[in-house]
């Protein structure tokens, strides 16, 4: 049974922790022969006591380095890894112990990897999603015909899912996923090895069936591009520690200690050096790097000194303020 | 439960399919099947000829008929194999198996039915070519073919359980090839595949009677055969749905234990 406490906010996660055992050993013949008698293991903590709520219908972004720790969350709290510590509930449920219940109302949908049958086509799976979740004859027909038509991969429902093209097979799989109408939905890297409109489309399409489901999304992607087209707040997990959680322009504010500010004027002068960084110069157009604090006052002098035609300001690209991000925490 | 009422024969549809895609290597795969059982089957005939035309019991004509049907039950108690646990861990396929709220044992089990019709299809020629060479004197009374087709679906679910069951110590070491083989060696004694038990030193036999191969294996061919009588057949009947309950009980204990073990790598 659900625990009602938690009913509320569809993924609630309290001090979650995930430790691996893994074996070392050093290299070389004398290494292999020791290891035969006195095997050595060392504990990796992949998920180090984080805690964090999704709302109701929430897209969040989930983002961190490789090996941060997201995909080992993602797989806590759909089900497929125990927990070491704390807790976690996704729609009332603790996710590990696997309730049927829980596993019909969610959804995993993991880049690269194929829940279809590789030799039939989708609609052969499709069949059997069908049986898997009890969907009803109506409602299954309106969801595919609505989901493949707008994807475009309607008249791919034939094809043995072999012979589709990664792009296709990724959306057929996020069809597949979504044919029992999950309320939750943990997106692992969808979009990985797509094209560029192929990841527009993909995008468009789960912003649509997020505004019409209320569907919860909890999404990990190394593109920022997605991040930035579906997800209101960012989670940013490093080392296994939750780092910032937040919305998008927060992030930028909290991590990136200047802004761009661009500047276009047929005169502008020699020397910048005391409002900022010079990142680029033309003869009518600079862009500086200045400090967050100083923003207003370096705007105001430009402005006042010379034939400003066109200034902006703006935080820095967030692909930016994620690389210094984890950069420093390395350093 | 209404939920495998209506994933089976879908699962099983899928299972039918998947194979009949790939008739050709089904077929090649049950011609290759052929060398074991003729190799078998030339040998105990040369044997039972030389010593007066029986041996243990087995006449030349038993012999043929146990080992043609030997290729039937061959066919259908193939299963899951351990070792595919392996690969199914390292590559992280069992995270998609794991992420429906259907548990993979019914998902394989389905599909293995689905695929036995496949398999049954393919090997009706091949038999039809054994009994015209080799002309088998079978003469199953009904309750023989009765008691062979539920025998021969329980050897399946028996034998099924036991692989499944040996699977699960990849959870724990990702290694077991060398386990797997030493079972799979017993088996082929202990089971009545490689010859009929009786043919065995008695200390074989009184093994196979605490161990589940014969069940799989020697007692459906016997059953198909003529060997045994109506209330061998139900005793028989009897000690496989003992197995199963046996080896499905250990399952659903061990089963949460190795999920525990699973670290859910690849993907």
């Amino acid at each position: 049974m659900p625990d009602s406490d938690a009913v509320s906010d569809p993924v609630v996660v309290s001090d979650l922790r995930k430790v691996f055992k893994v074996p070392v050993r050093d290299a070389g013949v004398r290494a292999s022969v020791r290891s035969l008698v006195r095997r050595e293991h060392r504990e990796v903590v992949a998920v180090d006591d984080i805690s964090f709520r999704l709302s109701p219908g929430e897209i969040v972004g989930f983002l961190g380095p490789n090996g941060a720790g997201k995909t080992t969350t993602i797989k806590m709290l759909s089900g497929l890894l125990h927990a070491d510590g704390g807790d976690a509930r996704v729609l009332g449920h603790q996710p590990w112990l696997r309730s049927k219940d829980l596993l019909s109302r969610i959804a995993l949908v993991m880049g690269q990897r194929n829940n279809l049958q590789w030799d039939l086509p989708a609609a052969d799976s499709f069949e059997l999603n069908r049986a898997v979740y009890q969907i009803p004859e109506a409602e299954f027909q309106q969801r595919k015909t609505a989901y493949t038509e707008l994807l475009d991969v309607d008249d791919l429902m034939t094809k043995p899912v072999r012979n589709l093209s990664l792009g296709e097979r990724m959306k057929m799989e996020i069809v597949g996923a979504l044919l029992h109408g999950p309320e939750v939905l943990f997106l692992d890297e969808p979009t990985i090895g797509l094209d560029v409109s192929m990841q527009k489309r993909l995008r468009q399409f789960l912003l649509d069936y997020n505004r019409e489901t209320g569907a919860t999304v909890l999404l990990t992607s190394h593109y920022m591009a997605d991040v930035v087209a579906l997800a209101q707040r960012v989670i940013v997990i490093h080392h296994g520690m939750i780092l910032y959680d937040g919305n998008l322009a927060g992030l930028a504010s909290r991590f990136a200690a200047t802004k761009t500010v661009r500047v276009t004027a047929p005169d502008l002068p020699d020397d910048f050096s005391t409002l900022g960084v010079v990142i680029e110069r033309t003869p009518d157009r600079v862009v500086l790097e200045v400090e967050r604090a100083h923003v207003a006052a370096v705007a105001a002098t430009l402005l006042s000194g010379s034939a400003v035609t066109d200034l902006t300001i703006e935080d820095p690209p967030i692909d930016d303020v994620i690389d210094r991000i984890f950069s420093s925490e390395e350093g | 439960m209404s939920v495998l009422r209506t994933y089976y024969p879908a699962a099983a549809r899928i299972g039918f399919q998947r194979d009949i895609q790939y008739r050709g290597a089904t077929f090649m795969a049950i011609l290759g099947f052929l060398i074991e059982p003729a190799i078998y089957l030339v040998v105990w005939r040369t044997v039972a000829m030389e010593q007066g035309g029986a041996v243990g019991g087995y006449t030349v004509d038993d012999f043929t008929a146990y080992y043609i049907v030997w290729t039937l039950v061959r066919v259908m108690n193939l299963a899951e194999a351990p070792q595919s646990w392996e690969w199914r861990i390292r590559e992280g396929r069992l995270n998609e198996m794991l992420s429906v709220p259907v548990h993979p044992f019914h998902r394989d089990f389905a599909y293995y039915t689905g695929a036995k019709f496949v398999w049954i299809l393919m090997w009706v020629p091949v038999a039809t070519v054994l009994t015209l060479t080799f002309q088998p004197r079978l003469d199953p009374q009904p309750a023989h073919v009765a008691g062979f087709l539920v025998a021969i679906w329980t050897g399946f679910a028996v034998r099924f359980l036991l692989l499944y069951l040996m699977g699960m110590i990849t959870f724990w070491t990702t290694r077991g090839a060398a386990i797997f083989d030493i079972v799979v060696a017993g088996e082929l004694l202990l089971s009545g595949r490689l010859v009929p038990l009786s043919l065995m030193p008695d200390w074989v036999q009184s093994t196979s009677n605490w161990l589940p191969f014969q069940w799989t294996f020697q007692f459906p061919i016997e059953v198909a055969i003529g060997r045994l009588s109506n209330v061998e057949i139900l005793q028989g009947i009897g000690m496989q749905v003992l197995w199963i309950a046996g080896l499905g009980l250990a399952f659903s204990r061990v089963w949460p234990r190795a999920l525990r073990q699973y670290t859910a790598v690849g993907g």
